[in-house]
């Protein structure tokens, strides 16, 4: 062992002769004298706030007591980085540590909404997280985290990194306790048998007493290692004057393993080591399992939030005199200059400078064919450049990327708790009072009728009856879908969103950007003085040549390659001006055009399209040659999507505020019957309305600033991933993928996993109506209880695995 | 019978060895992520530089 420290690296305090405990500061190993010490430790390295420990000029000081461990989050520039500010207070995200069932989850709730100055609190059991938002003014972070703590759990903030190590931690943790459990069980259950075969052939009084001793010596470490997280949370929930799913079952186990003990000494009577291991580790089974679910939800919102990269390659200095200087990704902001270099993740939301490069963008879509990216486009922050270094123009950094907008999102709704679970969660709540009252009732009946049964129908009953599989039936369902949507695209932003896809009969598109892919391109022509497309197309691409305007592009794309106007002038708003083969063109606006031919306002523009605004003009020195509508080209995929949601029974219609032309258009396309264009978002918000009104449940699919209230509006509101940040703010559901692909099997996942939850729910139930009678009268040996308790929440557990469809 | 008074107790210092390897198989993260060393023996390249550690892990050993 390398020479050990005199003093803890934390506090300062001298080790003495204890053995240290050792934590990693800065890549060195370092020790420190206590846990509390050890967690300010690894806290402060986690942040990297390591210089604390070069600049400071004096120890920190012990976390002796429980509120002072946790006074070093009230620290302002910690506590600035761990939370938020939102409208109704501050709010920080917290993993809790030592939840082991539904009820710890409410009691920390409700304990920690009773806290002076806490504005709300909600706590997430499918993830183990906690969203508290409290007031400024009446309390701190330290304060709310040192009461979380004094109530017996351990929370840790939720920053991006360390998430992953907290759930390794625990995952160790719980292998460790199911090893010793299974192998203790399986020790056990070989002496038990042995014991039953003796019983029936007759054995030995001392091998029998002798193996009840080794029973014992087997069964303890197993009771006390392997129970202690229901033993612990047995305490935890009595000191808060409540009734979890941990007091029946340590109940049932102090009872069985006291009587077994104290039989085991005076050589008389049952033993009960084999029930108890058994009990333990079948619920240690079903809380792993759990956990594993839990898990593979966060894992979606913590793999997104470390996407992005640490550092970025900043450019500084004019054209040709660039220095290239690595800066912490983030010190950037917008209107930054960004190199990226091929194989690089891009570290910001932005638009490509120069050149052009393919992009992967399966890390936000799960498309995994690159896209081609040239100058001028967009790219978000997370996707990776493909093939080419280009530079990078940075519209939006850090926490104001389109990426670290989703992830937030996700994190509120992983911190929520869907209604259905809530639900599940009172029942539970109330079944439990109703298995101890029985419980003793029995107990009761059994001592007047005959006493030698009243201790193992007793304990049968606060076995079997636990209700474990209820407060188990809707929890890991939806961690599951929510999942399993998440791998086709599909981010769910809302707890309740899962129920509300269910229930869907109706789904009402806006255009733009949804059916449509919101991309111009160049539509019909209409001629005037008999000039040709050909040529009118070829004339417009060569001057539009000389522009980055959207609508530029698509004369680009229309025409191929070509030349450039030698004089071409752009007039901003209107168009552009310049000559191709020796004669000067305007392309552009009606006014433009004409103003271009001397303004003869009687000679009519070409089509009957004067009045339209989604036509672009051409023409000549000497009049009109012509126009071109503008036409936002369905998506391949509209139509098919449409088709699969009629053939679920969904009804599909269109609400738009584009022109009634285009919406008819697009709507033969897919052919939807129902459609409205030129609407405002208050029209669309009252069609939602009246759709309600009839009955319907309505999901709004939308992507604009002002879809917003009308996605507020709907049942489920879907928002597409290249949306604005506000339309996913108000969404429940967000389509990453940009693609309406995963729409009608997101419907087929929502309402297969309704299905599951009902039939959890139903089998949870009926289980414990059987089971409770059969206990009480005795039918039922306690061991077999064990089993039948563990199977059931094992058979819901693995029925909600159903909602995650392997992998493709 | 006589020699069960020998044979279990063999066979529970079996079961604590058994245990002690588990924990440290844990310990010593072999079970922290177990889908890319299926993956790994496709890739032709060893020596691969394993992952480095996170500062949140503890150490039970420093050297």
């Amino acid at each position: 062992m390398a020479d050990a420290p005199a003093d803890c690296f934390h506090c300062g305090e001298p080790l003495g002769r204890r053995a240290p405990l050792w934590t990693t500061v800065r890549g060195a190993a370092v020790a420190v004298c206590c846990a509390g010490c050890r967690a300010a430790a690894e806290t402060i390295a986690q942040l990297g706030l390591e210089d604390f420990y070069r600049f400071r000029t004096a120890p920190a000081s012990k976390p002796t007591d429980a509120a002072g461990e946790w006074r070093a989050y009230d620290d302002p520039a910690l506590r600035d980085s761990l939370t938020r500010r939102e409208a109704d207070g501050r709010s920080a995200i917290l993993w809790i540590d030592g939840l082991t069932c539904a009820a710890c989850g409410w009691l920390i709730t409700r304990a920690v909404t009773q806290m002076e100055g806490v504005v709300r609190a909600d706590l997430n059991m499918a993830t183990g997280r906690a969203q508290i938002v409290w007031d400024d003014g009446k309390a701190t972070l330290g304060k709310l985290l040192g009461g979380i703590a004094a109530l017996g759990y351990r929370p840790r903030v939720v920053t991006g990194g360390n998430v992953d190590s907290l759930a390794k931690l625990e995952r160790r943790a719980n292998l460790k306790r199911l090893a010793v459990a299974g192998l203790g069980m399986m020790q056990v259950m070989m002496f038990a048998i042995a014991m039953y075969t003796g019983d029936a052939d007759g054995m030995d009084p001392s091998i029998r007493a002798y193996l009840r001793i080794v029973s014992l010596l087997v069964a303890t470490p197993v009771m006390l290692y392997g129970g202690w997280p229901f033993l612990r949370g047995a305490v935890n929930s009595l000191r808060m004057r409540s009734v979890t799913m941990d007091v029946p079952v340590s109940v049932g186990l102090i009872l069985a393993y006291a009587a077994s003990v104290f039989n085991t000494w005076r050589q008389r009577g049952e033993v009960y080591f084999d029930s108890v291991t058994m009990f333990i580790f079948f619920l240690t089974v079903a809380r792993y399992v759990e956990m594993v679910a839990r898990h593979h939800s966060t894992g979606v919102t913590d793999a997104l939030s470390r996407l992005i990269p640490a550092t970025a390659h900043r450019l500084t200095g004019g054209p040709g005199a660039e220095i290239i200087q690595d800066v912490d990704v983030r010190q950037l902001g917008a209107g930054d200059r960004v190199l990226v270099r091929a194989g690089e993740v891009i570290p910001a939301d932005g638009e490509i400078l120069g050149g052009g490069a393919r992009i992967d963008e399966s890390m936000l879509t799960g498309e995994s064919v690159a896209v081609a990216r040239i100058a001028g486009d967009r790219v978000a922050a997370g996707t990776l450049n493909a093939d080419t270094p280009f530079t990078l123009g940075v519209t939006a950094a850090g926490s104001s990327t389109v990426l670290a907008g989703i992830v937030a999102l996700l994190a509120r709704a992983q911190a929520e708790r869907p209604r259905i679970t809530r639900a599940a969660d009172r029942i539970a709540g109330w079944f439990l009072s109703l298995v101890l009252a029985a419980a003793a009732a029995v107990c009761g009946v059994w001592l007047v009728l005959d006493p030698s049964k009243a201790f193992p129908a007793t304990l049968a009953v606060l076995v079997a009856a636990c209700p474990c599989a209820l407060s188990l039936a809707t929890l890991v369902a939806v961690a599951n879908a929510s999942t399993a949507l998440a791998r086709r695209g599909v981010l769910v932003a809302h707890a309740d969103a899962i129920e509300g896809l269910a229930k869907v009969t109706r789904v009402v598109f806006d255009k733009t950007g949804t059916l449509t892919d919101g991309r111009v391109q160049i539509g019909e022509f209409s001629p005037s003085r008999g000039a040709s497309e050909r040529d009118a197309v070829e004339i417009a691409a060569t001057l539009e040549a000389a522009s980055e305007h959207p609508i530029a592009r698509a004369f680009a794309s229309a025409a191929g390659a070509g030349g450039v106007a030698a004089d071409a002038q752009i007039v901003a708003g209107s168009g552009v001006e310049g000559s191709v083969g020796g004669r000067r063109y305007r392309i552009g606006t009606n006014a433009f055009v004409r103003a271009g031919f001397g303004g003869d306002l009687g000679r009519a523009a070409p089509g009957a399209t004067g009045a339209r605004d989604d036509v672009i003009f051409l023409g000549d020195t000497a009049g009109f040659l012509g126009g071109f509508t503008l036409e936002d080209s369905p998506r391949p995929e509209s139509a098919g999507v449409v088709r699969r949601l009629m053939e679920e029974g969904i009804g599909v219609e269109i609400s738009s505020g584009d022109s009634k032309a285009a919406v008819r258009r697009v709507a033969r396309h897919c052919s939807i019957e129902r459609y409205a264009g030129r609407q405002t978002p208050m029209q669309k918000l009252e069609r939602i309305r009246s759709l309600a009104a009839d009955g319907e449940f309505v999901a709004m699919v939308g992507d604009g600033i002002n879809d917003a209230p009308v996605l507020g509006g709907a049942g489920v509101s879907v928002a597409m991933g290249r949306g604005s940040a506000l339309a996913h703010a108000s969404a429940d559901l967000i389509l990453v993928g940009d693609s309406l692909q995963a729409l009608p099997d997101a419907f087929r996942l929502a309402r297969r996993t309704m299905r599951i939850i009902r039939q959890n729910l139903a089998w949870a139930v009926a289980y414990n109506a059987t089971v409770m009678p059969l206990a009480a009268v005795g039918w039922l040996p306690p061991w077999m209880a064990a089993i039948g308790m563990s199977a059931s929440s094992i058979v819901v557990v693995l029925n909600s695995t159903r909602a995650r469809p392997a992998p493709e | 019978m006589a020699i069960v008074f020998v044979l279990i107790p063999i066979s529970l210092v079996l079961v604590g060895l058994a245990c002690w390897a588990f924990f440290w198989a844990v310990g010593s993260g072999q079970f922290d992520e177990l889908e890319t060393p299926a993956w790994e023996i496709l890739t032709d390249d060893d020596g691969v530089p394993p992952a480095p550690r996170t500062s949140a892990e503890t150490r039970t050993h420093p050297e």
